[in-house]
């Protein structure tokens, strides 16, 4: 393997990773505030690549952008509100289901409304200019997968961390009751919650499908599946982790896929996670939580 | 000595149900040319009934979210499949990889092969839960769900050809000889489940469903339960994947993807969580009614349903919203509406009894006795 | 002294979460057929001494003893090694643990501060799970109803039980729908199913009238002397302790500040100086 092939297939693995990033942290946010799972987020996820097919048939890509991640934000809104929010004291089990079936449901959507049939994805100019270097050649979009992830990151960490809204955030996940009894309204907190992990899973798509060229009804499960396995690796719950384990499960897939067993690079995201759950059950930066009685 | 009598009229009424049954099926045997459909719709209600009540022994009865089930059904298919095909066609089924030369001439009848296909997967369902029974309910439902892609992908895999024929699936698998043979094997495993969930092992089950730190308190071992609770469900779930297989006459891994799960899951949360004669109901319902709602998938024009528009403009519109797809949309909004609106499912956490519907049928009495004395 | 056997002892009990130290240093002893309290204000740690005999917590450092075995033992390893804040750091050098199972099985049982029955089965039900335990049979046999010996033995059993717990009028109820002091009955009634020599009750006068108060506390005398209990509990309502422990062991904030006979540590000036919120709000 000559040291070309190999950057070559870092940067692959950088730019999967960061488009899987960008997901898991919509995993990891919801999972923080309701603790569930929100199965619907991949296919969210998927319908973000629809959106794009079809606003980018009517208008410019730089009014597209923006408005494929305002749909998706809609879209996302729309499902807590419809899905999740009459379930708030439900089981938790109720609640799963509930995200399996809104899953399930977009699928065979997506499937009814734009066909089974694989859809090509607009190339957007500005993104699909190619650079070369010696033997390399990297599309804008590969190097820019993993910069606007961190950036991102970074900018939401600070959101965290720093505002109020934050605060607020953290407060709800700790505890909501108490929080609702300090004045923070949780039920917008949840909802903002949902359209940053939306919007961010909207980016996501961009970057994702942008190198994949084409969309279909079922190209969010597996994508989706894998990027909560990351933020499970990264410690549920923790924004920097989950991107880590974005970046961990996009290039362990390269890596996989380069070595030649690429039937086994969604196997292996899975065995990543058993590995993982047997050693560090709270993930690389989760924390222990202990039971109470 | 009430008592009594209520206890005979239950088993006389079970009685007559189980032999109007038996006469059905025998109906349909012996007059299976004309009723060929009728048969295949009974045989794979059966047969997802049986996945339905191992998920809902898992789901519904000991709390612990598991989606594993089409990867235990893949594996159980592909076993099942892969011994029961006849020697003679082999090479010609396999003439990619050519067959392992140790398994090329083991030929075994369906029973035994089913029971081969429920020990493994007993044995993998106990390796994999040693692992992940410990996590919260949440952590299974993903890992059990990566467990059934992996599934997919090892048995999909070039490498494992000589086995499993890769991604070309084992296919000529013999039918049933007789509907009786599927419905009795089906009518077998859940007895069995629903007699396992009877027993002190089942009540230990719900004590950890209900609440798993008070269950410890009582002394039941929460590992050793839920693995117990896990092999059973994932080994009959195989059993499933066998019959699934024979029914299809063939075993292909896009057969048992994470959409298969969420079916079976559709038929347990109609049915009734926790609740066996629930599922069965589900698996019927849901089975049957995908059945006969196929025309929501085909496209038709007015003109096709309502013979005097043909001519007229109207007439000569498509109808709207059927279209290929449609069908798994209603499904799946059917799904939602269930568990938003009407959790309890058909049956409720309860099972179907005669006592059940004698009380149904009496308050209906009493309400309305009630009702003619206030008029 | 006394001839009477040890039942419980434990030594130096730690038990540290993160920074705080819940517990620290507690040492006690429980005497076969005594009934012990342990006292002490809110958060003090009576729950978590609970917890960790009953094996739901292994203890940070310290050692429990149950009828001469040892149940658990523990010493600060790994991050809490330079964490620890406890006493008695170099005691204790083995790691014993057992899961609540373990315990209950061994003779220990005991009921939940929150009530936590099987909500949605009848009270017949949550007794009979209490029987699972000590049944013999496997999995084989309980399915094809091979045990059905076993299993009237475990009905007939759960019976008698609840007739001398006057529940077996509601023995159909769903456990849920029973009334607020019925559920702590059918709690203590549950833990006394899985055969235990030893009682640990958790506040069972919680959300109890004074009347009701009362008759708990000779119902727990009765079932003292008739199944030949050990009884230690965790109490607010110090009528109730007054009442029926023979020995008193109160902690606040984690620290053993006081024991003895009831009136002894009634009139401890450390205990009083604890107390004062909490027996004024009474």
């Amino acid at each position: 393997m000559s040291a070309s092939y190999f950057l070559q297939q870092l940067l692959n693995g950088l730019s999967l990773g960061g488009a899987y990033a960008l997901i898991a942290i919509g995993y990891t946010m919801v999972y923080g505030i309701l603790r569930m799972i929100n199965f619907a987020h991949g296919d969210v996820f998927m319908m973000a690549g629809y959106f794009m097919i079809y606003s980018m048939a009517v208008f410019p890509w730089f009014i597209s952008l923006p408005f494929v991640i305002v749909c998706t934000i809609v879209l996302g809104i729309a499902i807590e509100r419809a899905a999740y929010r009459p379930l708030r004291t439900a089981p938790r089990m109720s609640v799963m289901i509930s995200a399996i079936g809104v899953s399930y449901l977009l699928e065979n959507l997506a499937n009814y409304l734009f066909t089974a049939m694989p859809q090509s994805y607009p190339q957007i100019p500005a993104l699909k200019h190619v650079y070369t270097f010696g033997d390399i050649s990297v599309s804008r979009v590969t190097i820019l997968a993993p910069v606007l992830t961190v950036i991102l990151t970074v900018v939401l960490v600070m959101v965290v961390n720093h505002t109020k809204l934050g605060m607020a955030m953290r407060a709800c996940s700790k505890d909501q009751e108490t929080a609702r009894i300090m004045g923070i309204k949780v039920d917008s907190i949840i909802t903002i919650t949902f359209a940053i992990g939306c919007g961010l899973a909207a980016v996501g798509s961009i970057l994702y499908f942008t190198d994949r060229n084409t969309v279909q009804p079922y190209s969010g499960s597996l994508p989706g599946l894998k990027c909560f396995v990351a933020a499970v690796i990264g410690g549920i719950g923790n924004i920097p982790g989950a991107v880590i384990g974005g970046f961990i499960v996009g290039i362990c897939q390269i890596a996989i896929t380069a070595a030649g067993y690429s039937v086994f690079s969604d196997a292996f995201t899975f065995v990543l996670l058993l590995i993982i759950l047997l050693i560090r059950p709270t993930g690389l930066f989760g924390e222990k939580a202990t039971q109470k009685v | 000595m009430k008592k009594k009598k209520v206890k005979t009229r239950n088993l006389v009424l079970t009685l007559i149900v189980l032999a109007l049954v038996i006469a059905y099926l025998a109906f349909l045997q012996a007059n299976s040319m004309q009723h060929s459909y009728a048969i295949t719709i009974v045989e794979r209600s059966c047969i997802y009934a049986v996945a339905a009540v191992s998920m809902n022994l898992i789901i519904g009865f000991t709390g612990q979210f598991s989606l594993g089930t089409a990867g235990f059904m893949c594996i159980g298919a592909y076993v099942t499949g892969i011994l029961t095909i006849p020697v003679d066609m082999r090479d010609q089924i396999y003439y990619l990889y050519g067959m392992a030369p140790w398994l090329h001439d083991v030929h075994l009848p369906l029973g035994v092969a089913l029971i081969i296909a429920f020990a493994l997967c007993a044995g993998i369902a106990y390796l994999i839960g040693w692992p992940i029974l410990r996590l919260k309910s949440d952590y299974l439902a993903i890992a059990t769900l990566g467990f059934s892609e992996i599934v997919r992908a090892v048995f999909g895999w070039d490498g494992l050809g000589p086995i499993t024929n890769a991604s070309y699936g084992v296919s000529n698998i013999p039918a049933f000889t007789s509907i009786f043979e599927c419905v009795a094997i089906c009518a077998v495993c859940i007895v069995i489940m629903g007699l396992l969930i009877h027993s002190s092992y089942g009540r230990a089950f719900k004590a950890i469903r209900d609440d798993d730190v008070a269950a410890e308190a009582m002394g039941i071992n929460l590992f050793r339960t839920k693995e117990l609770s896990f092999v059973i469900s994932s080994a009959f779930a195989g059993v499933a994947g066998g019959l699934l297989a024979v029914f299809m006459r063939s075993a292909v891994t896009s057969t048992f993807t994470v959409a298969l799960t969420y079916n079976i899951l559709l038929m347990v949360v109609l049915g009734g969580i926790g609740s066996v004669s629930g599922s069965i109901i589900g698996a019927f319902l849901v089975t049957g009614s995908q059945e006969w709602l196929r025309f929501l998938d085909k496209e038709y024009y007015w003109s096709d349903l309502f013979k005097n528009l043909a001519g007229t403009a109207f007439g000569g519109m498509k109808v709207p919203l059927l279209r290929n797809g449609f069908r798994m949309v209603i499904f799946s909004i059917l799904l939602m509406v269930v568990v938003l609106f009407w959790n309890h499912g058909i049956t409720g956490s309860k099972e179907v009894t005669w006592d059940r519907f004698a009380a149904f049928f009496a308050g209906r009495k009493r309400k309305k006795t009630a009702q003619e004395a206030k008029k | 002294m006394s001839e009477k056997k040890n039942v419980l002892l434990v030594e130096h009990l730690t038990m540290q979460f993160g920074g705080v130290v819940a517990l620290n240093d507690l040492s006690l002893h429980v005497d076969e057929g005594e009934i012990v309290a342990l006292i002490g204000p809110n958060g003090a740690g009576k729950t978590t001494a609970f917890n960790c005999i009953t094996g739901v917590y292994a203890p940070t450092n310290g050692k429990i003893d149950f009828q001469g075995d040892t149940i658990a033992e523990g010493h600060p390893t790994g991050r809490m090694k330079k964490q620890y804040a406890g006493e008695n750091k170099d005691t204790y050098t083995k790691t014993i643990s057992h899961t609540p199972d373990e315990i209950t099985k061994r003779g220990i049982a005991r009921t939940f501060q929150n009530i936590r029955l099987f909500g949605s089965q009848t009270v017949f039900d949550n007794v009979l799970v209490a029987k699972h335990m000590r049944a013999k049979q496997n999995p084989f046999t309980a399915t094809f109803m091979l045990n059905h010996r076993e299993e009237k033995r475990m009905r007939d059993e759960t019976w008698q039980l609840l007739e001398e717990q006057n529940l077996q009028n509601y023995a159909d109820w769903e456990a849920s729908a029973l009334p607020y002091g019925m559920q702590r009955r059918l709690e203590i009634a549950r833990a006394l199913a899985t055969g235990p020599s030893m009682l640990c009750l958790d506040e069972p006068a919680a959300g109890m009238n004074p009347q009701e108060t009362d008759e708990l506390a000779s119902f727990i005398e009765e079932i003292r002397d008739r199944y030949h209990l050990t009884i230690l509990l965790i109490e607010h309502h110090m009528n109730l302790v007054m009442n029926i422990s023979d020995r008193i062991y109160c902690i606040d904030f984690g620290r053993l500040i006081s024991k003895g006979s009831p009136d002894a540590v009634a009139s401890d000036p450390k205990v009083i100086e604890a107390y004062l919120g909490v027996q004024q709000e009474d």
